[in-house]
């Protein structure tokens, strides 16, 4: 669970949250046409008539995209259902037709929720489909656009398919709003819906950003800060528009709606535009399409198929492990949870499984099957190998496979019956009398001192076979023989 | 029944390709013949944006060479067909009479390109047209004035203006228009040829340059009734390239136009016809009144019926075609085709250019669409228009649950003469008052020649149908057509019944 004193960016103030997430669709073809969805190339050559906007060309709606925004509104819970595209019109020359199809006032999917690794639970007001934009690269002068000796534009991207996440102003911190995007992101690869990549651009993030004094419950007035292109980014920027805005009120100044811009390198936001000078986009029904309105049967059967989420990996894991959500988000964020779930099921002790597959599995798990890492942490918890060598045994399985007994006993990893290990330590106290004597001195120190000297000993004469809980518990029982 | 006198002019499409096909003539003879007449008249008349000569003779050619070869080259075979300049042509100007695309070479071509070309029609020129097809004269273009060919001194009506021209002027014995509010009855009426608006769907836009794409559909131009259902079954069916096209194959025409009107129920719209309505003037209502007469003779049941939401069918029309407009055309912008004004950054770039780029009557719509989709204005204007839409489609189906078709005017007037209405757009406008309806119901219509007006000028009779009714549709043109009076001599020379040219 999150720190209650982290949502305090400025102490005594609330920042409230809201994010929109764009994520483009992974479809062969773009939103419209035919034109191929491929992130590179050279370009304008992902391109045709329609992608260009050029004159008579019509739209015709993608049914792959289709799907896929269904798979997002059934995976963020919401009510999928009867939508229209619109017109919004504006300006852009990355922007073929100089307005882009979009969904306005009936989007595909409205209303549902997103849960939190913690088990909190965020609102989505909708997940509507448009169409991205091309890109503009403009040429000296910096590449600031307002310095550039002229700008080229690479229509490869207009028309890929995009889903907008709206999300409720439910979020109070960074560390919200990170794990709200790493968690949309989980589910938006788990579904096969887009590949989530923040850094190519495919998935993107503005952030609406308002603060109020602790306890009040009417909402500040927000503004959006838009090129946000990291998940450090996006932390970076909220504190900073956090401290903006209350620096503000605090001097005595009111916050004025704003869309701003993030600096990375600055670290800071300048304004962009404000209310008044928002675009009027003039809304309006595309004339070139038609209502999509998916059947019930479509939507179940979508729904059918629809692959188990990352919150249900971990409640899964959580209830198998007897651990809580946020226990379990690391295994299921690595997709080890299927491999930790079927070990414990066979048996395995499930701290011992959920602790190698934190720290020892950091790699992935190759050849491990689920079988052999349970055989393997029950011949730990049984004593037979040693912490360190369970360790090593494992490393060889997801290298190479194969059985864990067969594994150790061919790295030589024995477990010593208990009556050569009580040889060896009696021949040991024989040997050392002195030390001995200092370890049953009575003085605590000497004893830690010299307990440390006979394991090590031990372990050297039994090249590290021996097992240290069970050396100590042998030098304890002869001291107080 | 007259038939063909020999000149390309009174020449079916029909009778052409069915000599053609069966090798009586070839199609370069026949193209040769046209080329001639529109050498003779065209500089006259100025129909054409581009008349592709030589093109249209390797095309010729090759529909000849299948003929040689035993092939069918298909059932336009041969005939020459000229284009409005809205309609993209792989590697051929597509201007849309605008400076702002002169120059552009479209990669592709329409649907109704595509199609006319597999039927073996050869292309023969370009159209002029009221720019991006805003008008209602054909005097809106950048390229110059379309004169009508029936009396030179008047205007053609638009915007299919250079279509019609050809068409009258015996250029080609069809061509395709555009009909967005009348864009292809008005200038049939002003010019005495047929022109078909079909049912909103029934043929593709896909490669029609958009200006209102709720309203806009291409549609013929012909000289007879069955020149322009031929040309319908071939460039109408389903195109999965367009998201409004009706999933259903063209329907069949040529084959009931003989099946007159007997027992059929069709109402004169009061409100269209003169009583009521200011600026029709009486010598087309005359003739709408003979029209009707003469269905009422062939069997049909005629009596008057009121739509009454028709009257407000000009103003909501000039809220929802701009609007369209207004966006359809925000991406003449300078940066991927046709003209760019240089300037110091995009913004301004793009002022430049559209500044330059565009003309009077364009300008205005794009501002008033702009206006009428505003933040604040939205529910007043489009809002509101979309409403009286709602109400004349369901005015229609109150009326066809009575009548089969409907009848009006064409036009207010004949053909008026060039410059009158240039000064003053409201009373352009008006020009479009009993066309609009169809097209805010998106329902087929059609305009028949029937005789003349005081001046001599042709006068049409417009037959409106419920969606998909094309075949009734038809019928009665078939009837009307029969029945006509005289019309103007020099449209074609000649007068032809249903069948007439039919060689099949």
């Amino acid at each position: 669970m999150s720190d209650d004193a982290a949502t305090e960016i400025v102490p005594g103030w609330e920042t409230v949250i809201g994010l929109e997430v764009h994520a483009e669709l992974a479809t062969a073809t773009k939103l419209f046409s035919g034109a191929p969805n491929q992130f590179g190339g050279e370009p304008n050559t992902n391109v045709d008539p329609v992608s260009l906007g050029l004159p008579g060309s019509l739209p015709v709606l993608n049914e792959q995209a289709v799907e896929l925004a269904i798979r997002v509104g059934l995976a963020l819970h919401c009510r999928v259902q009867r939508s229209v595209f619109a017109r919004k019109n504006y300006f852009y020359p990355d922007m073929p037709k100089d307005f882009q199809i979009s969904q306005f006032d009936l989007p595909i999917n409205e209303e549902g929720w997103l849960e939190l690794a913690d088990g909190r639970q965020m609102g989505i007001e909708r997940a509507h489909l448009e169409e991205d934009t091309g890109k503009s690269t403009h040429v000296g002068g910096g590449g600031r656009i307002h310095e550039a000796g002229y700008s080229l534009v690479d229509y490869n991207r207009a028309g890929v398919p995009l889903i907008e996440i709206v999300g409720a102003p439910d979020l109070r911190s960074p560390e919200d709003a990170r794990s709200y995007v790493s968690e949309l992101r989980s589910i938006l690869v788990a579904i096969g819906a887009s590949d989530g990549k923040m850094e190519e651009g495919s998935m993107r993030v503005d952030c609406n950003v308002s603060v109020r004094p602790m306890g009040e419950t009417e909402l500040g007035t927000r503004c959006e800060v838009k090129n946000i292109n990291s998940l450090r980014s996006l932390g970076r920027a909220i504190v900073y528009e956090a401290r903006r805005q209350v620096d503000l009120i605090t001097s005595g100044e009111r916050i004025e709606q704003q869309t701003r811009h993030w600096n990375e390198d600055e670290g800071r936001t300048h304004k962009l535009r404000s209310k008044e000078e928002a675009y009027d986009y003039r809304y309006f029904p595309e004339p070139d399409l038609v209502p999509v309105e998916p059947s019930d049967e479509w939507i179940e059967s979508v729904r059918a198929a629809l692959p188990m989420l990352p919150r249900e990996r971990r409640h899964r894991l959580a209830d198998a492990a007897g651990a809580d959500t946020t226990t379990a988000a690391l295994t299921v964020e690595r997709g080890m949870d299927d491999l930790a779930v079927e070990a414990i099921a066979a048996g395995a002790d499930p701290v011992r499984v959920l602790v190698h597959v934190e720290n020892n599995l950091a790699e992935g798990a190759g050849s491990l099957t689920a079988a052999s890492f349970a055989a393997l942490v029950t011949m730990e918890t049984g004593g037979d190998l040693t912490a360190t060598q369970a360790k090593t045994v494992l490393a060889a399985l997801v290298a190479d496979g194969g059985d864990p007994a067969e594994v150790a006993s061919g790295l030589g990893f024995e477990a010593m019956a208990d009556g050569a290990l009580e040889a060896v330590v009696d021949a040991l106290i024989a040997e050392y009398p002195d030390d001995w004597a200092a370890f049953n001195s009575g003085d605590e120190k000497e004893r830690k001192k010299k307990s440390g000297f006979f394991v090590g000993q031990i372990m050297k004469a039994t090249s590290g076979q021996a097992d240290g809980r069970a050396v100590n518990e042998l030098l304890a029982r002869r001291a107080n023989s | 029944m007259r038939t063909s006198t020999g000149t390309p002019g009174g020449i079916t499409a029909q009778r052409l390709a069915a000599d053609v096909r069966s090798g009586v003539r070839s199609a370069r003879a026949v193209l040769e013949e046209h080329l001639a007449v529109i050498e003779a008249r065209e500089d006259e008349i100025h129909a054409f944006n581009l008349v592709l000569a030589d093109e249209a003779r390797a095309v010729a050619d090759a529909v000849d060479a299948r003929v040689t070869a035993g092939e069918d080259p298909g059932p336009l075979a041969g005939v020459p067909v000229a284009l409005k300049d809205n309609m993209c042509t792989r590697g051929v100007p597509t201007t849309c009479s605008s400076l702002i695309l002169e120059g552009w070479r479209p990669p592709y071509d329409a649907t109704v390109v595509e199609r006319l070309a597999a039927a073996g029609a050869v292309v023969v020129g370009k159209t002029n047209l009221d720019e991006f097809a805003m008008g209602s004269s054909t005097e809106n273009s950048a390229f110059g004035v379309t004169h009508n060919p029936l009396d030179p001194s008047k205007v053609p009506g638009g915007s299919s203006g250079g279509s019609a021209a050809a068409v009258a002027a015996g250029f080609t014995p069809v061509a395709l228009g555009s009909d967005t509010g009348g864009s292809i009855r008005q200038p049939a009426a002003l010019c005495g040829v047929v022109g078909v608006k079909p049912t909103y769907g029934a043929v593709s836009r896909y490669g029609l340059v958009a200006f209102a794409s709720s309203l806009d559909q291409i549609g013929p131009f012909s000289r007879t009734v069955a020149d322009s259902a031929l040309m319908l079954e071939i460039i109408g069916g389903h195109d999965p390239r367009d998201s409004t096209s009706i999933p259903e194959p063209a329907p069949d025409l040529t084959s009931v136009l003989d099946r007159g009107v007997e027992g059929l129920r069709i109402g004169i719209i009061q409100e269209l016809s003169g009583e009521g309505l200011e600026g029709i003037a009486d010598d087309v209502r005359a003739r709408l009144h003979e029209a009707a007469a003469a269905l009422e003779a062939a069997g049909a049941t005629v009596a008057t019926t009121s739509v009454p939401s028709t009257v407000y069918g000009l103003s909501a029309y000039y809220v929802v075609a701009p609007a369209e407009a207004s966006s359809n055309l925000a991406r003449y912008d300078g940066v991927r085709f046709g003209l760019r004004v240089d300037a110091s950054n995009a913004g301004d770039m793009n002022s430049a250019t559209r500044t330059a780029g565009f003309g009077d009557e364009v300008k205005r719509r794009i501002m008033l669409g702009t206006y009428a989709l505003s933040a604040g204005y939205y529910d007043a204007y489009y809002g509101k228009s979309q409403k009286v839409r709602t109400l004349i489609l369901e005015d229609f189906a109150r009326a066809y649950s009575e009548y089969d078709l409907l009848l009006s005017p064409t036009a207010p007037t004949t053909a008026f003469p060039i410059g009158e209405k240039t000064a003053d757009p409201m009373t352009m406008y008006l020009n479009d008052v009993c066309t609009i309806p169809s097209n805010l119901a998106g329902h087929p219509s059609m305009s028949v020649p029937f005789g003349v007006g005081d001046d001599g000028m042709p006068v049409g009779v417009q037959i409106l149908a419920p969606a998909t009714g094309e075949p009734t549709m038809f019928r009665a043109a078939a009837v009307l057509e029969a029945a006509a009076p005289a019309g103007h001599p020099a449209v074609g020379g000649m007068t032809v019944g249903p069948a007439g040219g039919s060689a099949t």
